[in-house]
């Protein structure tokens, strides 16, 4: 049976990992990062957690740490932020290449400089296109059921890719939240044992992240590409997997009062909990307002997107981080280009809000939807608008 | 996989499952110079045999020596150690380099 408690989400997160029986945890602590790993560090010292808490000197040898256990086979975590996961790039990269099934959480902050421990999107959005299948988190129970599930679905033979589950820095990791604590029974029921099925054995010796010609490398990734395609249905059935063990439904677009909506907000992460108050406030003075939330990052929801914006006029965007020059923040130029072959798809206004943990509250979200129907209406000049800037 | 497969053939994670297929790859293609090598200078030191970072000298039981063209990759270092000045680096496809 479950338990609901309050505790901060961090430790809800190291809580999920110690239930999902990690073997082993290579991580180096970072803000806002960092009550994850320590709690993990403790949860294993204690001997509540059977586990190898690899200490290592950087994020740089974090992931490589992990490549390693999880080519043999063991059951992998570790988590970062910010500074730590850019400095982890290269690896990040590898980790899906090799097609290593390691979880990893990400307590979202902004990048230097200047330096800002506080939290938007920069850092993940750097790390968009290295293979990762990718989610976000929008509270304390969707990081702790994210975590549990990631392993399941990283693990699947069908998928073997990593999974980043992302969390707002500090709006997420540091608050105490009321959370359902599955039973370890129905933990083990949804997460059947690892058995990565090419594991490093001297029996039996494979050479992995060997180097290609150009030769084959084209064939490699074409491979890679069409084998993460396939992880589409095996995310969704996971997730219907995981609401007939908990009893908690995720989705790759989910959708809040969207019935009848000619204006639709589209969030992703914590914020959009901030945003659905004012989408309640709004719908009470009759205005046709509802909000989408982007759940799944990568691989990107294209036909889930596609449905949930049908019929609606205007779409209102918003970003937690800059492209510099570029088409306007990461989300809305991935939703516009998603868009862009669509018979009468909403007209877009983009925002960017909430950048080094600036907070953006409900009625900033009620200037923003206001704003966004005059623009969408209008035509946005530009690729996108900053809100709650000083002038 | 082999030298002409499709993408579907790939391994997941383009893992090789048979060990030692390394050898198989003929770093001699890469070559654009080779050394020519002179026995009449050769003093059997065995400074090249030391030297080449791709052992492809090898030493032959009377002493001399024997460079493997499948992976010299003809980056010179033989010749620039060598003592007694005993190879000679000569572009590829050069009527000299033909001759050896």
């Amino acid at each position: 049976m479950s338990e609901r408690i309050g505790i901060e989400v961090s430790l809800a997160v190291a809580e999920a990992a110690k239930m999902a029986k990690v073997d082993v945890v290579a991580a180096y602590p970072i803000t806002p990062q960092t009550h994850i790993v320590e709690g993990l560090a403790e949860l294993i010292a204690e001997g509540h957690l059977d586990a190898e808490y690899v200490c290592v000197e950087s994020e740089h040898s974090a992931m490589s740490a992990c490549l390693g256990s999880a080519a043999v086979g063991a059951r992998t975590f570790t988590a970062t932020a910010g500074q730590g996961l850019e400095l982890m790039h290269e690896v990040v990269y590898v980790a899906a290449s090799m097609r290593l099934p390691i979880v990893m959480v990400v307590a979202n902050r902004a990048l230097s400089s200047p330096l800002s421990v506080w939290g938007d999107h920069s850092d993940v959005m750097a790390v968009r296109d290295t293979g990762w299948i990718q989610v976000f988190a929008e509270s304390g129970q969707d990081a702790f059921d994210l975590t549990i599930w990631a392993f399941r679905v990283a693990e699947d033979k069908r998928v073997l890719f990593p999974v980043m589950v992302n969390l707002d820095g500090f709006h997420l990791t540091h608050v105490v939240e009321p959370i359902e604590m599955p039973s370890q029974e129905e933990v083990d029921r949804f997460l059947p044992p690892n058995d990565y099925p090419q594991s490093l054995d001297p029996a039996k010796p494979i050479t992995m992240g060997s180097f290609a010609v150009p030769q084959f490398f084209t064939e490699i990734k074409k491979a890679q590409e069409v084998d993460f395609e396939k992880t589409r249905p095996i995310i969704r059935e996971t997730w219907d997997e995981f609401a007939k063990v908990f009893g908690r439904k995720y989705q790759a677009v989910e959708k809040y009062k969207t019935d009848g909506a000619e204006t639709l907000l589209l969030t992703m992460g914590s914020f959009s909990q901030t945003a659905s108050l004012a989408i309640d406030e709004l719908r009470k003075n009759g205005e046709k307002v509802g909000q989408i939330r982007l759940r799944l990052w990568r691989p990107f929801p294209f036909e889930e997107l596609k449905e949930a914006v049908r019929g609606a006029k205007r779409l209102i965007i918003l970003d937690r981080a800059i492209s510099y020059g570029g088409p306007g923040g990461p989300v809305a130029s991935e939703v516009k280009s998603a868009l862009y072959d669509v018979d009468n798809a909403p007209k877009i206004a983009s925002f960017i809000a909430g950048l080094g943990g600036r907070d953006v509250l409900p009625e900033h979200f009620i200037d923003m939807i206001n704003r966004g129907v005059e623009l969408a209406d209008k035509g946005q000049e530009g690729p996108y608008e900053m809100l709650g800037v000083r002038e | 996989m082999a030298k002409r497969d499709t993408w579907k053939d790939v391994e997941k994670g383009a893992t090789i499952k048979r060990p030692g297929s390394a050898r198989e790859y003929k770093t001699g293609d890469w070559r654009s110079q080779r050394p020519v090598y002179d026995q009449d200078r050769c003093i059997k030191c065995g400074v090249c045999y030391l030297y080449c970072p791709d052992a492809a000298i090898k030493i032959r039981p009377d002493g001399f020596i024997e460079i493997d063209e499948y992976y010299c990759k003809g980056c010179g270092i033989c010749a620039r150690e060598c003592i007694t000045g005993a190879f000679k680096m000569v572009p590829e496809g050069r009527e000299e380099a033909k001759k050896k």
